[in-house]
């Protein structure tokens, strides 16, 4: 059972983010880390490895400046080794460019599975893992809350706007895991120690026959938004309820 | 590119088209000349009704997909019409379980580039669209550059729906192209779970909890207050991910967008992910202990205090009204 998973080193969303002057695209300059959504992705494939008695996890990222702190991090959870595409004349690649870089670098690992984040927490465009799976000619299984391997296929229940299905899809299949999935493990010293040696496969876009350019989009202005009017902040004195019934009162909700 | 043609990717359930749909149809009457729709699924028929009220003329049927999930056929058949010539200059697409797949598998299948989050687009000879970033403090714009038709992935509540009095759409087959191995994925078994009360995304109040309720039990102040106010009770993506209510409540960037006359904030910091869905309520009420949470900064009534001791004060003085 050999698992790809989808990594994103993204800017530290706890820092202050801005947007590059000119290009309009999120400052990536700066440390990345791994993306937290990634990591109930990369512990999900973990735990369907483990369970299925063999077989390893690989890691499959894009980002500048040859960043590998994200995937050391998901090396340490226990992920076999890494292919990270790291390019210049990728900077600002748009969902589909990336999709495109993801889907050669995970053909590489011939995978029975891959897995990915139902979307980034920076860009969360939300749609990269399924132009995978077409680029790949693979079915996909989004927002999945839960995973199990059934001999040859995969069981996912899937979220829905009044519940859940429970959808089965033949391997290999391109799945999508929300937060929740399951609960990442923290790595241990040991494995911190061991995700120092592990293999990271450094690529180009050129040597994956990817072409870069032009986007066929652009972004032509930022403007902030309209702010809402300040608001009365009180520290409750024992009389916030009351506050807030008046206020209720006045848009004659109650 | 002058935009002539607009399809809405319509979604529908066994009550109708989706609101966002309508929204969508709406939005594009005033874009474009013609609007179109795409639909899937037994209902198609009877829906054409609906659509054709909102703009649309015409619904290209991709036909009962069965047990099938909507994004390798309902894209593979909107390619082929791409292909054939017989394309529009747009796509609107919701911001939806099945949108998402749809959008995504179609602009691979097309070698499309695709613009999601969107919450804003301005007509003319080419469409501009918005998006906003940074929990909505910033409002990007964006268009597209190349040839083809655009796709453009729309978040719900972007636009208000209104009927355009239009008669019933005309109903023709829009046929499926090659899927490969893409559209193995079969539904078994659906399950919906039970809500009682107002839908969250169509409610006039909206409770929601969070991380600061403490644990899963004090959400059940939550859904007091809510049902007290005849609202919908909704969550953070914290206590969601943490298991203590169904996603079915989450209101956020993956969860519902919601604009009710009152949201009321419970223990909820108030992260991008959240403001998101939040952020176009008329009112914003937080209750908060920490005075530096940003949901203060969108709040037009702000309590500084505990959820544990705020919220039972709230509903007692509801209750002995």
């Amino acid at each position: 059972m050999n698992v790809v998973v989808c990594v994103k080193q993204i800017p530290d969303p706890a820092a202050p983010q801005s947007l590059e002057p000119g290009t309009h695209t999120l400052d990536r300059s700066g440390k990345l880390i791994l993306d937290d959504s990634d990591a109930y992705g990369v512990e999900m494939a973990l735990q369907l490895a483990e369970q299925a008695g063999g077989g390893e996890v690989t890691l499959v990222s894009m980002a500048p400046n040859g960043e590998t702190s994200g995937l050391r991090t998901a090396l340490a959870m226990g992920a076999a080794k890494a292919i990270l595409v790291s390019d210049d004349a990728l900077k600002g690649a748009d969902a589909l460019t990336t999709a495109k870089v993801l889907a050669a670098a995970i053909k590489r690992a011939e995978p029975d599975l891959v897995v990915a984040a139902t979307e980034s927490s920076d860009g969360y465009t939300g749609t990269t893992p399924v132009q995978v799976a077409e680029l790949l000619g693979l079915p996909s299984v989004t927002f999945a809350k839960s995973v199990a391997i059934d001999g040859s296929s995969v069981k996912v229940e899937r979220q829905t706007e009044s519940g859940y299905d429970d959808v089965t899809s033949p391997l290999p299949a391109v799945v999508t895991v929300t937060a929740g999935v399951v609960e990442p493990r923290y790595p241990s010293f040991k494995g911190i120690m061991a995700a120092k040696s592990k293999p990271v496969e450094t690529l180009t876009a050129a040597d994956l026959g990817i072409a870069t350019g032009a986007t066929g989009q652009e972004i032509t202005s930022v403007d902030e938004a309209e702010a809402r009017a300040a608001g009365e902040i009180v520290v409750d004195e024992g009389d916030g309820a009351q506050r807030i019934v008046t206020f209720l009162e006045g848009l004659k909700l109650v | 590119m002058a935009i002539d043609k607009i399809w809405v990717v319509a979604e529908a359930t066994d009550q109708g088209p989706t609101t966002t749909t309508l929204e969508l149809l709406t939005a594009a009457r005033d874009l474009a000349g013609t609007v179109e729709a795409v639909a899937w699924g037994a209902g198609t028929a009877a829906n054409a009704a609906v659509l054709g009220e909102y703009g649309a003329t015409a619904v290209h049927d991709v036909g009962d997909i069965g047990d099938a999930l909507p994004g390798a056929p309902v894209a593979s058949a909107i390619a082929a019409a791409i292909a054939a010539g017989n394309g529009p200059s747009a796509i609107l697409i919701p911001t939806s379980y099945d949108g998402r797949d749809i959008a995504g598998r179609l602009s691979a299948r097309c070698d499309l580039p695709v613009l999601t989050n969107i919450t804003g687009l301005v007509g003319g000879d080419e469409l501009t669209t918005q998006h906003p970033v940074f929990g909505g403090s910033q409002i990007v714009s964006a268009r597209f550059t190349g040839q083809g038709p655009g796709i453009y992935v729309i978040r719900a509540k972007s636009f208000a729906a209104e009927s355009a009095g239009g008669a019933a759409a005309a109903v023709s087959p829009l046929a499926v192209g090659d899927l490969g191995s893409t559209n193995t994925a079969t539904i078994v078994t659906r399950h919906v779970e039970e809500r009682t009360g107002p839908k969250l995304d169509e409610a006039e109040v909206v409770v929601s909890g969070g991380r600061g309720l403490g644990e899963a039990a004090n959400y059940s102040l939550i859904e007091e207050l809510a049902k007290l106010l005849n609202g919908a009770a909704g969550a953070s993506r914290a206590i969601v991910d943490a298991g203590w209510v169904p996603y079915s409540h989450q209101v956020g960037q993956t969860g519902k967008t919601v604009k009710p006359t009152v949201y009321l904030a419970c223990g909820i910091s108030g992260a991008t992910q959240h403001m998101v869905g939040m952020k176009g309520s008329k009112n914003i009420v937080a209750i908060n202990k920490d005075q530096d949470a940003p949901i203060f900064g969108v709040a037009d009534l702000g309590i500084v205090g505990d959820v544990h001791k705020v919220l039972p004060a709230l509903i007692e003085a509801l209750k002995s009204r």
